[in-house]
């Protein structure tokens, strides 16, 4: 499964993935996804550079999949993560309430 | 209510302008996270699942209108226009940026309010009867000794590093409604024998990993012992209490561990020693803090309302809020009302900024400028004229805050959960919401009685799910939310802690679970008996066999 790297900004807090260009992106769908382990090593590592520039706290690497070309994040909480809103109900529980 | 003198005013704006230069130093890169996260924390910035959260203390849950407007201002300006009020009699901002703090911290010294305190190993923010002061079966207010505690415990030099976090809370009145049992220390205020009042004091008692009721450790304690007494029970557990051990640092681990005979023999034997020379409140003090709280002039009143007993019995809608959201108070003519934040559909404890502008206007023109938060997650009126009971209904109706399902199951305390909370295991709210809307006709709730529903995102209990008749508890199964369920506690005078019941629902089963376990009791009941008394009857082989079928 390939792997996107997730924090939080740190002047609002927001979350936020590493994107291909190298900038933090609110959008899931347009994080870098690394395929090898090394390509994971790679990200944390700019990642890391981007705590010590301040630009975000809170960082790890995270597992995805893929359907369909979309990033689905996996976790009900990343999936959560990743909506940037709460509360969002029926959609995830697998038989409806 | 208590006003900040010109030392409260000063240290409180010290500590913002302390706070904003740390931001700063963080923002330039002089201090790393972990340098700068203890220092948001003793200033209630945590940093959540999806931005930072603001702890605003709210002492012993009692608001001006100035200050619910200020938070309301503050909901807008700074935040998504909503705030969360939480079991602590708390108020929590879930989207603050971290830049916007300092102004935010600015903008609460201003109406003389503040976050310190609402989080770290400290003694926190002292909670009360939200009816304080109002209530018609109260043997003495409170809040002045919350006021105190708060005074002597703010930034106390050898209570600041606790093994962990520390809660107290007060009841004066004959039916505890702070939930006292499940507090570090609980403190009850009664008539001793000698006809005077003093603290029945208890310890011990919480949430969390393992809930534990409080013990009495004190039948009778003099008030003016109360704080060189608490510094003796605080001293030992700082001494003895655990901390190579994150979920045993708690008092209610020592306590448990040592038994209540070996505490109490330590905390007297330090009482002994230290008493002489502990500074106790000197009597001037006092009698300063008292005078905050003279209860405001209510002439007596009719008691009876014609248009009122009319009302009662044309609309039963009226007349059910009339039962539940409507409590006695100390004066003839005169009522408490509930707010209730629990209308099916919405969040339970959350408020608009909008709502908080109107609940402050309420509080102004029928309440003598006083509002209050309740434990459960409700906005009271404390001082409320019978005659303008129907006009205070008809505003609350249109604002969608007129539900009449104070105490019922209906009034369901919830947690974020996993909507908010980085340490949540599942969500909440949305499992509320739904319970809430399986159980939304009030004849129903009104058959069903008084009936308490809490619910926990995880085992750290902000939901207080052990000390609920019904507790729901989410867990995280193997990447899937499963929900446990517990019977049989109570937050009240015959606290207890709730059996789990059995194996886990998943969320979508969990309203149809609570709607087995309603039916069973109501099946079960004796006359005039509610859930709670029907449990400790019948026990748990009825609800079980409903729930998973015979053994
Ligand atoms: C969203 C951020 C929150 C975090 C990070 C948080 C964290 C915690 C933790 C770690 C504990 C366990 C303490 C222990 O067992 O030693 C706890 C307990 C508790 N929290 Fe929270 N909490 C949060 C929100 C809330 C909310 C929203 C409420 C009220 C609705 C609340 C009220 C309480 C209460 C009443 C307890 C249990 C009493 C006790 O034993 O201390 N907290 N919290
Ligand atoms: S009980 Fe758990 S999920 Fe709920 S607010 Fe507390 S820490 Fe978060």
């Amino acid at each position: 499964m390939p792997n996107v790297v997730t924090a939080n900004r740190l002047l609002d807090g927001i979350v936020v993935y590493l994107a291909a260009d190298g900038s933090w992106t609110e959008d899931i769908g347009c994080a870098r996804l690394a395929e090898t382990e090394e390509e994971t090593k790679a990200l944390e590592a700019e990642a890391a550079r981007a705590v010590a520039e301040r630009l975000v706290v809170a960082v790890y690497p995270m597992a995805v999949a893929l359907h369909d070309g979309a990033v689905d994040p996996l976790s009900v909480r990343e999936r959560i993560r990743a909506a940037h809103r709460t509360t969002l109900t029926k959609d995830w529980y697998d038989v409806p309430l | 209510m208590y006003r900040y003198d010109e030392f409260d005013h000063a240290f409180v704006h010290e500590r913002v302008a302390q706070f904003r230069e740390q931001v700063e130093r963080r923002l330039l890169g002089k201090l790393t996270e972990d340098e700068f996260r203890p220092l948001r924390l003793r200033n209630g910035l945590y940093l959540q699942l999806h931005a930072y959260m603001l702890r605003i203390a709210i002492p012993y849950g009692v608001l001006s209108p100035r200050q619910l407007r200020q938070l309301a201002m503050i909901g807008r300006r700074w935040d998504r226009g909503y705030g969360h009020f939480t079991t602590r009699q708390n108020l929590q901002f879930n989207w603050v940026k971290l830049v916007d703090v300092p102004d935010i911290l600015s903008a609460l010294a201003e109406v003389e309010m503040h976050c310190i305190q609402t989080s770290g190993n400290c003694v926190r923010n002292v909670t009360a009867d939200p009816f304080a002061g109002a209530a018609n079966d109260e043997i003495e207010d409170p809040r002045p000794w919350c006021e105190i505690l708060r005074q002597w415990s703010t930034l106390h030099p050898e209570f600041s590093w606790l093994p962990r976090k520390f809660k107290i809370a007060i009841s004066g009145a004959v039916e505890d409604r702070a939930a006292i049992a499940f507090h570090d220390i609980g403190l009850k205020i009664v008539r001793g024998p000698d006809g005077k009042n003093g603290f029945r004091v208890f310890v011990g008692g919480g949430m969390g990993r393992t809930p534990y009721v409080g013990q009495e450790i004190r039948p009778f304690l003099a008030k003016e012992h109360l704080l060189s007494y608490i510094e003796s029970i605080l001293r030992v557990y700082n001494l003895h209490g655990r901390r190579d051990n994150l979920n045993k640092a708690r008092i209610k681990i020592l306590v448990n561990q040592l038994g209540i005979d070996k505490f109490r023999e330590d905390v007297e034997a330090d009482w002994e020693q230290t008493r002489k020379d502990a500074i106790d409140l000197p009597e001037d003090e006092r009698r300063r803090i008292m005078s905050y709280f003279a209860p405001p002039d209510l002439p007596p009143r009719p008691i009876r309302d014609e248009g009122l007993d009319q009302r009662r019995i044309t609309d039963p809608v009226f007349a059910n809020w009339l039962k539940h959201n409507v409590r006695p108070h100390q004066v003839p003519g005169y009522v408490s009302v509930v707010i209730s934040l629990k209308e099916p559909g919405r969040t339970p404890g959350d408020a608009s900024s909008d709502q908080m502008d109107f609940a402050a206007d309420l509080a102004e023109r029928y309440s003598r400028n006083e509002a209050r938060v309740n434990y459960t997650q409700n906005l009271i009126l404390p001082h409320v004229a019978r005659s303008d009971l129907v006009s205070v209904y008809e505003e609350l109706k249109a604002e969608g805050l007129a539900t009449g399902n104070y105490d019922l199951l209906g009034d369901m305390i919830c947690c974020p959960g996993l909507d908010y909370c980085n340490l949540a295991n599942a969500r909440s709210i949305p499992i509320a919401k739904e319970i809430a809307k399986r159980f939304e006709d009030p004849a129903r709730q009104e058959l069903i009685g008084p009936l308490r529903l809490n619910m926990s995102g995880c085992i750290n209990a902000c939901g207080h799910h052990h000390s609920g008749n019904i507790g729901i508890l989410g867990v995280d199964k193997k990447g899937t939310e499963l929900y446990q369920i517990s019977l049989g506690g109570s937050p009240k005078d015959d606290a207890a802690v709730g059996t789990i019941i059995g194996p886990g629902f998943r969320a979508e089963a969990v309203p149809q679970a609570i709607d087995t376990i309603i039916s069973t009791y109501l099946a079960n009941r004796n006359d005039g008996e509610d859930f709670l008394a029907t449990w400790r009857r019948v026990g748990a082989a009825p609800f079980k066999e409903a729930l998973y079928g015979a053994a």
